[in-house]
């Protein structure tokens, strides 16, 4: 069957291993909490660069340390990267990371501290960083098919105004996509309790069901049975969710899985920032329900761009993945406008279908690819928050 | 169409959303089945903010309270037809 969603082209950064990006970052990426202020400073002497901070790196170990690996690699290797400049502590994991972006065929070069001090650190660095800026300032966006885009999805802030019309609208989004080759992704493991049932029925065949359940169970007992207090009050729903007139997870719940659509099956589970291998399709992620470390994930995971439905008005960005914010609620319309890239509050009023609030979504998504500055990359959101596991040795 | 008042996802719902700002106890409510694309009309009796859930009739205590078609939860405390349900009168069955 053809539809004129197959026709849609964008303007992408072909990368040295297939993917498309785009956006064309050179990141200065810190292998551990102690190289931020180098990386910071590199990110400064030469302009187009993008340091990303963040506050791990050390004494971790086992399931944790391989996630904090994965994050590190998957970001730097991610298509909307050009090129990339680590700087580590010591030469061990700094090279572990070098060497897992190289895997892409992109530019990406390490430095280590120890032994050089913070200053001649950051003087190598900034001269690699500013060759790498020459290197992509001169890569050129060609046309490609709508096939090549891997679009993610988080909601935020939720209310009932999201389970109405800004998770149906990416929901309606999917439907129309995926069948055109898209890969898409979805998680918040919490978040789904209360409407495990029927998430675990919209699995692509039954090994995919069980394994899911598994994994949403694993869930439950590791991590909600070991932590909670008497229940998840306070968190799920959060605060903002209660204002917004959500008032159990099984309703927070409901309203969240209207994001997968009508039609998709996932076809796979991932562990957080492990790339689908499936090809094509939908696929679920198990993250967190805190924006910043799932949209992080999902962009470690490789995917460039990020479709964010919000209620009350969650403001979070990423720094390498635009984040297209999509809110039906029309007092968020109305007092945070600047934060809304897809009003879709029509549907509310009844003037606008899920139909047509897709279609929007749709050309959000493809201007947005083509260079369009989200509110959020026009607003400096650049959250960029690792998933951690359990305390460091 | 008039803009409604309150949306109720399915037919099997005993509550429905209310998605206008500023509504006033006393309102005649419009509101649309969108499953259906149906209307059905109501008298708001607590000014409800936006967002929030109103009961399409009479809800006691123990009652399951149903949204999507699906069941969300147990009624605490009692709320009659155009009542506001929420945190003080719902909870979840699960915790």
């Amino acid at each position: 069957m053809t539809s004129n969603y197959s026709n849609l082209t964008f303007k992408g950064y072909r990368r040295e291993n297939g993917r498309v990006g785009v956006r064309n970052h050179v990141v200065i990426l810190p292998v551990d909490d102690i190289s931020n202020a180098a990386c910071e400073a590199v990110g400064n002497n030469i302009k187009g660069t993008l340091a990303l901070p963040h506050a791990y790196g050390r004494l971790q170990f086992g399931e944790d340390l391989d996630l904090h690996f994965r994050t590190m690699i998957g970001t730097g290797s991610n298509p909307n990267v050009a090129a990339v400049v680590v700087i580590g502590i010591e030469p061990g994991w700094t090279k572990r990371i070098v060497d897992g972006i190289a895997k892409t065929g992109k530019p990406v070069a390490g430095f280590s501290i120890e032994q050089n001090g913070d200053l001649k650190t950051i003087q190598d660095a900034s001269r690699k960083a500013k060759e790498f800026v020459h290197y992509a300032t001169e890569l050129q966006r060609e046309d490609c098919p709508v096939s090549d885009l891997w679009v993610s999805t988080k909601c935020g802030e939720s209310d009932t105004t999201t389970g109405l019309g800004s998770c149906p609208t990416v929901g309606n989004m999917y439907d129309k996509l995926i069948p055109e080759g898209i890969h898409g992704v979805f998680g918040e493991t919490s978040e789904i309790t209360g409407a495990e049932h029927i998430c675990k029925k919209r699995a692509a065949n039954d090994d995919v069901a069980e394994r899911w359940y598994k994994m949403w169970q694993a869930y439950q007992d590791d991590v909600i049975e070991a932590n909670k207090v008497d229940d998840l009050s306070e968190s799920q729903p959060t605060k903002g969710n209660i204002e917004g007139g959500l008032t159990t997870i099984e309703e927070k719940a409901l309203g969240n899985l209207e994001k997968i659509g009508r039609k998709c099956t996932y076809i796979d589970i991932l562990d957080p920032a492990v790339p689908p291998e499936k090809g094509p399709g939908l696929y679920f992620m198990d993250t967190s329900s805190a924006a910043a470390e799932c949209v992080t994930l999902m962009g470690a995971a490789g995917y460039v761009v990020h479709t964010f439905p919000t209620g009350q008005g969650n403001v979070v960005g990423n720094p390498i993945v635009p984040v297209i914010k999509i809110t039906a609620n029309p007092r968020t319309v109305r007092t945070m406008s600047e934060h809304v890239d897809v009003d879709v509050s029509g549907i509310l009023r009844r003037e606008m279908t899920i139909d047509s609030a897709g279609d929007a979504l749709i050309d959000m998504i493809v201007r947005t690819a083509n260079g369009r500055n989200t509110a959020a990359e026009a607003l400096g959101h650049r959250e960029f928050v690792m998933t951690k596991l359990y305390r460091s040795a | 169409m008039s803009v409604p008042h309150f949306l109720v996802h399915s037919p099997k719902d005993n509550v429905g959303v209310v998605v206008i700002e500023g509504l006033k106890a006393g309102t005649e409510m419009l509101g649309v089945v969108t499953e259906t694309d149906t209307t059905l009309n109501l008298v708001a009796k607590h000014d409800i903010p936006i967002g929030h859930k109103v009961a399409l009739h009479q809800l006691t205590a123990g009652d399951t309270v149903v949204k999507y078609g699906e069941d969300i939860g147990k009624m605490v405390g009692d709320a009659g037809e155009g009542d506001h349900v929420h945190v003080h009168n719902l909870k979840t069955k699960r915790w």
